[in-house]
């Protein structure tokens, strides 16, 4: 369903992404991973159309997505739970995951997603009054995510959603993302915990300095020497 | 040096509070004077927070200072002058209590559409395409906007000041006792809290609200959220024009005149005012603007210096909040984005 194909994005002079193509079929969970720097986040800005790729194309549906404004391409169904989570500290959980559906109007419809949030994420029926600036970190990744799922996407781009938190929530979290793939949503995973996004992806991407270095079925990449070396330990 | 700054704040209050106490209070005004002077002050505060409701506004999303803001009023004042001529020319004034209130309505309605229009078309000309341009830019296209907007009126219509004709309706005032209010007062000030009810209302509840909160702290999380970024600036920019329009016809019927440079004072008073709540915060431009106009109509005769000398208060407390508390009474925390 979503295609990128020779994608180079520059910040200023920095040429970040140098030539990445990859493929996302429907109902996968596709992973990119990588060290720091390595473009995985630029490549998720790159789709989601926050920054604009100076060559190359994004095709969604085999329709180029690349030329469309940021609030577009969320409209065509790809929605982003973006580097740093990014929730509206000053608006409360409530209106954070209302603000997920800001571009529907059926109110019953978002009424029964704002239940299936909830239920994938029971913490959060509990602070949704509460700002979302006073959660903690693993709530607000866990809001992240249902913000993004809010309107519902026919593909989700999550960013590191294992960030900072601690193991027994990171497997939560890996649990709660399977099981949304489970229930239709495709999946493009950025992560830097290659193990754990590996052993939930069906393929996977491994970035390295803005090029794609190694492709595959998640198991044979979990298997490979090179990223057993540069990404797991050994 | 921080405890300096606090000493030196304490040592000016203490300075103002024995001025009061020495000068202010011992000329002995009758208490009638004092909630003449309050309720003034009211009317007054309540036309600069719907004017300074546009500074705070327009700064929380593009964290810039709108200049050209009071000018804005003061085309939504001409509008409004306008406005008012064509219901005389029809003899709607001399009608009936119905046409006549039906008649000020429209003004306040044409005033506040002359500023949206005045206000898009500045933030389309002169501040889109300086968006992403370091913050000292768009601050020195709005000043050029300022004086656009006034030499443009100055050429069109001249320096002749245009007089707003107030119906005998409303003309008069309420009377108890030695305590005398204007119904224009009154009429102001149920007006500015009105809107600011509505604004409110629109910021807290509505979805465009949200999405200017949301774009308020985030602008690519924001259209990750599929919100239209420019869409909601150009939002915002109405929201802010269209009370400050309603301003300008109001201080019209206040003032009785309106001319070219009538934006320019109630401009700075209402920015000093937002800065005072706190810039960036609706509730603190509401309560600053009170404050100011508070302090504007009651510092004079409390400080014991001549009326005309009430413009200097009001900068004074510019400066003085400046100095000892720039980020406001009701300052929010700045967040790292705005640190």
């Amino acid at each position: 369903m979503l295609v990128l194909e020779q994608i180079h994005t520059y910040y200023d002079r920095i040429h970040a992404l140098k030539g990445v193509s990859l493929t996302v079929r429907q109902g996968e969970i596709v992973t990119l991973i990588g060290s720091n720097g390595a473009g995985k986040s630029t490549t998720l800005r790159a789709i989601s159309g926050l920054i604009k790729p100076r060559l190359g194309r994004i095709l969604l549906d085999g329709q180029p997505i690349d030329p469309l404004p940021a609030h577009a391409v969320m409209r065509l169904g790809i929605s982003q739970s973006p580097e740093g989570r990014r929730i509206f500290a000053r608006l409360t959980v409530e209106e954070n995951l209302e603000l997920g559906a800001f571009t529907r109007n059926d109110k019953p419809a978002i009424r029964a997603d704002l239940e299936r949030v909830l239920a994938l994420f029971p913490r959060l029926r509990e602070r949704l009054r509460q700002r979302g600036g006073t959660l903690s970190g693993g709530e607000q990744q866990m809001l992240a995510i249902g913000r993004a799922l809010m309107s519902r996407p026919r593909l989700l781009l999550l960013d590191e959603p294992s960030m900072g938190l601690a193991p027994l929530l990171v497997e939560q979290i890996f649990r709660i993302v399977r099981s949304i793939n489970e229930q239709g949503t495709t999946i493009l995973l950025v992560e830097q915990n290659a193990h754990a996004a590996l052993s939930i992806a069906h393929r996977a991407y491994v970035l390295e300095t803005g090029t794609v270095v190694l492709e595959g079925p998640a198991s044979e990449v979990l298997a490979s020497s090179q990223v057993r070396e540069a990404y797991l330990g050994g | 040096m921080r405890w300096l700054v606090r000493l030196l704040g304490v040592v000016v209050l203490l300075l103002l509070a024995w001025r009061v106490a020495a000068v202010g209070l011992a000329e002995g005004y009758p208490a009638s004077f004092w909630i003449s002077q309050t309720l003034n002050g009211l009317v007054l505060g309540g036309v600069y927070a719907l004017i300074a409701l546009g500074y705070t506004l327009v700064y929380g999303i593009l964290l810039m200072i709108n200049f050209a803001h009071g000018d804005v009023m003061m085309i939504g004042g001409f509008t409004g002058f306008f406005a008012l001529q064509l219901w005389i020319g029809v003899g709607w004034l001399d009608g009936s209590a119905l046409w006549v209130v039906l008649a000020l309505v429209l003004t306040v309605v044409a005033g506040m559409l002359g500023s949206v229009l005045a206000g898009i078309t500045l933030e389309r000309v002169a501040y889109r395409p300086l968006r992403g341009a370091p913050r000292l830019v768009p601050l020195i296209s709005a000043i050029g906007a300022s004086l656009f907007l006034q030499y443009s009126v100055l050429l069109i219509f001249g320096v002749t000041p245009r007089a707003y004709t107030r119906p005998a309706l409303i003309e008069g005032g309420f009377r108890a006792g030695d305590v005398f209010v204007p119904y224009t007062g009154i009429i102001i000030f149920i007006v500015s809290l009105v809107l600011m009810l509505a604004l409110y209302l629109i910021v807290q509840r509505s979805k465009l609200g949200r999405a200017m909160r949301a774009v308020a702290e985030d602008k690519s999380t924001a259209a990750l959220m599929g919100i239209n970024v420019d869409q909601v600036i150009v939002f915002t920019f109405i929201l802010g024009s269209a009370l400050a329009g309603a301003g300008g016809v109001l201080l019209g019927f206040h003032n009785t005149v309106v001319k070219f440079n009538s934006g320019f004072i109630p401009g700075l008073k209402a920015f000093t005012a937002a800065v005072l709540g706190g810039i960036g915060n609706i509730p603190g431009a509401m309560v600053g603007a009170l404050l100011l106009g508070l302090i504007e109509a009651l510092g004079p005769s409390a400080l014991g210096i001549p009326t005309e000398y009430k413009d200097i208060i009001a900068f004074s407390v510019l400066v003085l909040i400046l100095i000892f508390r720039p980020s406001g009474l009701l300052g929010e925390v700045l967040s790292e984005k705005k640190a």
